[in-house]
């Protein structure tokens, strides 16, 4: 009896649902690849266009005779261009993009609403009070990386802030969170404010530029500054994919399936923390990246979050480095402003989510 | 040391207690004079039960007796503030999450879900528990098994946000069959269901309950709780009113009393079991 029910089993399970599974891995396979593919060509293009261009095969050569594969160096200024400006440019763009990428996903996994985006918990808020402060009060303790350093710290301590005055009786209501979140993006507008208010001409110039986000003060040494926060970030989140699924249930329910919750939650909050206050710390404010990569591949390729924290990581990186190499040939010699840019096509775009979801469900819960 | 910071950060399941089995009759779930409160009123009034393997009991009660309460303390949701709770010999707040996922399934009382995973997806989450111990080998079955008992299949593919009420608690009831746990607790599976798959739902409890399982269920229906439960707990105002045998408990007086409406118990004229119905007209 044993043996025919399992045998009857092992056929019913190769003809249903490995069919389907199959199908959903293929989607994400070839999402995977084309993603891929877009993000090397892009960072490539990116390496070659600008004030001075650099051919396709030059890029390539030069990369290969730095990694010693043959190639050969170019002269001096193309080197110099390419080594100094534009690659710690295209790195910056890949690690922001990466970030908030990934950020988002794993927010809007731990509210379980597809709207969360970690400015709405006020990291970003957060980190900019940080950044804006050292620059209105002159700090430069830290060198160069001052900047970095305090948006870092501030943006932390904001999330923290906002993770213990949310939490009650050892829970955290996700609409007491984001309510919370709204007061603290509420002082921390008031707290920019008053030091815009106390700066002298030359910081309002600098903060309001920072304040637009912008990659174009990349250097190797930002690079570094962002490296470590956004590569533990990166690695760390994935891990905890399988869980975020489960969370889709609820919180009651993703408990009895053995999740502990509450660790669960403190755990990406702080990942989410470095990720976001490391992109912010040296780009400045750039928004929808990390509402609206998540969701397009979540309409792609279904929800589950296996494939959908590493491939928004993916997808931030490619918008982003997409979106400065516009940002600094589409009106040059000027530079658009990357935030203005990611904003100005990100906000239609949500405005078309906004109203699709709420013609085929009524809305967001 | 580092095989077991790998294995901590991956969840395995290695080194996880797996639930042994029981005896018929054994106790898996015990209340004992449990008092809960929820904003400062007393939900539960020192009330005591016991889920037994092999036994299927059904809570009944008017809105507000404290059913779904005693539920949620049974499964470890609510901390007892006087009393105790023990699940699988141990006290409910000792248990580690993952362990206890292992010994006890909860279906809640509305089935949601934040994203739109597909059916088959959901089911497969009951399965989460297992990841890494040596049952995990039996998912496949375990999810086909849950979704041929519910009636679900036929909709695997389709994301749980597209079904109906009555077919989003099906998938909920399938999820929680395949996390397969010894001790199961659903709060008013029946609630959204046709009379087919009310039937269906219940038979699944006697099978589950057959196979050596606690089944612990919450319901409205006296004349289901009547024909398929094995006892039931009568509650009153977070007391319980009575508890026995659905022939003996269920009687006109008490049942009159309980839900302050006139109610009549019968027997059924082919098969003698009690059928309970208000007095009306």
């Amino acid at each position: 009896m044993t043996v025919l029910t399992k045998a009857a089993d092992s056929g019913r399970t190769d003809v249903r649902p490995p069919a389907r599974k199959a199908r959903r891995r293929g989607t994400t396979a070839s999402l995977t690849a084309g993603l891929t593919a877009a993000l090397v060509l892009l960072c490539l293009l990116s390496a070659g266009i600008g004030a001075y261009d650099i051919p396709l095969g030059d890029v390539l050569g030069s990369v290969q005779h730095r990694i010693g594969l043959g190639g050969g160096a170019l002269d001096r200024v193309a080197e110099s261009v390419l080594w100094n400006v534009r690659l710690p440019r295209v790195t910056l763009a890949l690690l922001v993009g990466g970030s908030l990428g990934c950020a988002g996903a794993l927010m809007q996994g731990v509210f379980g609403n597809p709207l969360a985006e970690p400015g709405v918990i006020g990291i970003s808020a957060g980190a900019a009070v940080g950044a804006v402060a050292s620059i209105a009060l002159g700090l430069s303790f830290f060198g160069n990386w001052t900047v970095t350093v305090c948006a870092f710290a501030a943006g932390l301590a904001t999330v923290l802030l906002v993770y213990a005055l949310s939490r009650n009786g050892g829970r955290t209501e996700v609409v007491t969170l984001i309510l919370t979140g709204i007061a603290v993006n509420a002082f921390a507008g008031a707290l920019i404010g008053l030091c815009i208010f106390f700066a002298d001409n030359a910081q309002v110039t600098q903060i309001t530029f920072w304040q637009l986000g912008s990659l174009a003060g990349a250097t190797w040494p930002k690079v570094l500054a962002v490296l470590p926060c956004a590569v533990a970030g990166l690695a760390v989140a994935p891990l905890y994919a399988r869980k975020l699924d489960l969370l889709a249930l609820g919180e009651r329910p993703a408990r009895h399936l053995g999740v502990d919750v509450e660790r669960l939650r403190l755990v990406l909050v702080l990942v989410v923390a470095l990720l976001t206050a490391a992109a912010v710390a040296v780009a400045g404010i750039i928004t929808f990246v990390g509402l609206l990569v998540p969701h397009l591949l979540r309409m792609a390729a279904g929800p589950g979050h296996r494939f959908l924290v590493p491939g928004s990581a993916l997808g931030g990186a490619v918008v982003l480095v997409g979106a400065d190499l516009a940002a600094r040939t589409v009106a040059a010699p000027a530079e658009l402003p990357l935030g203005v840019l990611t904003a100005l096509f990100g906000s239609p775009f949500f405005f078309w989510l906004l109203r699709r979801t709420r013609r085929r469900q009524g809305g967001w819960a | 040391m580092i095989a077991r910071i790998t294995g901590r950060l991956f969840a395995s399941g290695r080194g996880l207690a797996l639930p042994e089995s029981s005896a018929p009759g054994e106790v898996l779930a015990q209340a004992s004079e449990l008092v809960v409160r929820l904003g400062g009123r007393e939900v539960l009034a020192g009330v005591s039960v016991a889920a037994r393997a092999g036994e299927v009991l059904a809570l009944v009660g008017p809105n507000g007796a404290g059913k779904s309460t005693l539920l949620a303390a049974l499964a470890a949701d609510l901390a007892a503030d006087e009393g105790d709770v023990r699940i699988c010999g141990r006290a409910a707040a000792q248990w580690p999450a993952r362990e206890l996922a292992l010994r006890r399934a909860v279906l809640p009382q509305a089935a949601a879900l934040s994203f739109p995973f597909p059916v088959e997806d959901v089911v497969r989450m009951g399965r989460a528990p297992w990841a890494g111990t040596a049952l995990e080998d039996d998912d496949d079955r375990a999810v086909r098994e849950a979704m041929d008992a519910t009636e679900v299949t036929e909709f695997a593919g389709r994301p749980f946000s597209a079904l109906s009420g009555g077919e989003r608690a099906r998938v909920a009831l399938a999820r929680v069959l395949a996390q397969r746990a010894p001790l199961l607790l659903l709060d008013e599976p029946t609630a959204a269901l046709d009379l087919r798959h009310q039937e269906l739902v219940l038979r699944v409890c006697r099978d589950r309950a057959a196979a050596g399982d606690a089944v612990v269920v919450v319901l409205h229906d006296l004349g289901l709780a009547a024909a398929y439960a094995d006892r039931v707990a009568v509650l009153r105002g977070g007391a319980l009113a009575a508890e026995g045998a659905p022939g003996d408990v269920f009687t006109g007086e008490l049942l009159s009393e309980v839900y302050r409406q006139p109610v009549e118990v019968f027997p059924h004229p082919r098969t003698g079991a009690p059928l309970v119905t208000p007095v009306r007209g």
